[in-house]
């Protein structure tokens, strides 16, 4: 399964600028650890030490927050978009 | 129709003034008497409070109240465009009150040149219909979400990062609220700032733009606001994009105000809470570096800011550059047997690279974070640098 991720220009920093990453698999879990494994310095800002994904990151299957469909076991399928959402402030931080 | 007779009747005057309006369907006589009897709050005259106090005004809503206490510093203008070169070092909020009062005199303008805090946001909230957040920070977003929550007023919102915008309406109609869209907020450090990684000027005027239309259409009752949507602007490849925003079944039920500056674990902007005990390295203003500087100090002097903002401004006894996201890479390189005096352009990024390097088994007697950075440096004690 070839999925697209967006990835937040807060990240980019951390996916040789890429805004949109293509990775391999078959639920969000597998297609963001396949985006961790390319992307090792990306992982802390995703998750935390326990491995949960941050409760200031969002991620969305299409339009839809995961946190209403399956989470992490959402499936997903061949050309599905996945865009990783952070909690952003402006000025200070 | 027949128009509420409890809204404020329009002089011939503003007849005039707001004829395009009254000329539009959605508007009308009956809207624009509407937005006559409207009272909105803006928390923050920045980037996006500009453009927004702005059209409010233009528009005609009859009271606006604007929270801020800070001054307008040359920096802001590249964005703050309700502020002008005149008014560099003046109050943010008598600034912009100048200007709201210009584009539009009927406007009565409250300000309040206070941090909003737990104690004085409910009041201050309190008489207005709707408030928009204009913020920079998160214990300030949260703050005024939670009081939104508990005051039953919607909250206008949005947020910027670089070319990357944020909006939506939130606690409108039952609809969500920050907390159900983000629980609970990043730790210090983990997100960059705008004063880290800049912003686009125009990136908070969209923004801005958006939060106005969005306070004009709840006013008139009409349209789609962005309620249970999250709208994205990418202003680089210039798209929109908009995700779905629901209500979260366990979202934490908000029966108070509590300190919002712990909640995020930042220091609080007050001040008044005791420095903690430094255990990793050595706090140094600018002034006592300075000073053992001439009398003879040699500490190795690192950089821990970016490329692009070292080439706006650089201390002339720098020996190293590295962003401090990056610092463990040239660890090994960086003495171990002298002082080393870490800077970057206000002292938080420093601070977190003296911890990092204290945590990989650097003597924290011989580290040394530079308070306030090149910023205050240039302020202080050489007037000729620019500050950015």
């Amino acid at each position: 399964m070839s999925i697209s991720i967006h990835i937040p220009t807060p990240l980019r920093p951390y996916t040789d600028t890429q805004a949109t990453v293509q990775v391999e698999g078959a639920t969000v879990a597998e297609a963001l650890n396949s985006l961790t494994s390319t992307f090792p310095k990306l992982s802390k800002h995703l998750r935390d030490d326990a491995g949960k994904l941050r409760s200031f990151v969002n991620v969305y299957l299409g339009d839809e927050d995961i946190r209403f469909l399956e989470n992490e076991s959402t499936e997903v399928k061949d050309g599905a978009e996945l865009s990783i959402v952070p909690s952003i402030a402006g000025g200070l931080s | 129709m027949t128009p509420n007779p409890e809204l404020p009747q329009l002089s011939n005057s503003e007849i005039s003034r707001y004829s395009r309006h009254l000329i539009l369907d959605e508007v009308g006589m009956e809207g624009q008497r509407k937005l006559k009897a409207a009272k909105v709050a803006c928390i923050g005259t920045g980037g996006l409070g500009s453009p927004l106090l702005m059209y409010l005004a233009a528009a005609g809503v009859g009271k606006i109240g604007i929270v801020d206490f800070d001054v307008v510093d040359e920096s802001n203008l590249q964005r703050q465009i309700i502020h002008g070169t005149d008014s560099i070092g003046v109050r943010k909020v008598i600034s912009a009150r100048d200007r709201i009062l210009d584009i539009n005199p009927n406007c009565e303008v409250e300000i309040y040149e206070e941090p909003l805090n737990s104690e004085n946001a409910l009041k201050i909230l309190e008489p207005y219909d709707i408030v928009v957040d204009g913020t920079d920070n998160f214990p300030t977003r949260y703050l005024v979400n939670d009081a939104c929550v508990l005051l039953g007023k919607p909250n206008v919102y949005a947020s910027i990062f670089k070319f990357e915008g944020q909006a939506t309406v939130f606690n409108y109609d039952g609809g969500p609220n920050y907390r159900d869209l983000y629980p609970e907020p990043p730790p210090p450090g983990l997100v960059p700032s705008c004063a880290e990684g800049g912003v686009l000027g125009i990136l908070p005027g969209v923004m801005g733009c958006i939060q106005a239309t969005e306070t004009i259409k709840i006013i008139l009752g009409k349209g789609d606001t962005l309620s249970g949507r999250l709208l994205l602007y990418d202003a680089l490849n210039m798209r929109f994009r908009e995700l779905k925003l629901r209500r979260l079944p366990d979202s934490p039920v908000i029966s108070e105000l509590i300190d919002y500056y712990q909640f995020c674990g930042v220091p609080g902007l007050d001040g008044h809470e005791e420095p903690a005990e430094l255990t990793t390295h050595t706090e140094i203003s600018v002034h006592e570096t300075k000073l053992r500087l001439d009398e003879g100090w040699k500490p190795y002097v690192l950089d821990v800011r970016a490329d692009h903002e070292a080439q706006i401004v650089s201390l002339d006894f720098s020996d190293r550059l590295h962003p401090h996201r990056q610092i463990m890479e040239i660890a090994d390189e960086l003495p171990r047997d002298k002082d080393i005096l870490i800077h970057c352009k206000m002292g938080g990024r420093s601070r977190t690279a003296c911890e990092v390097l204290a945590e990989a088994g650097f003597d924290p007697r011989h580290l040394y974070n530079m308070s306030g950075g090149i910023v205050a440096w240039a302020s202080e004690v050489d007037r000729s640098l620019p500050t950015y």
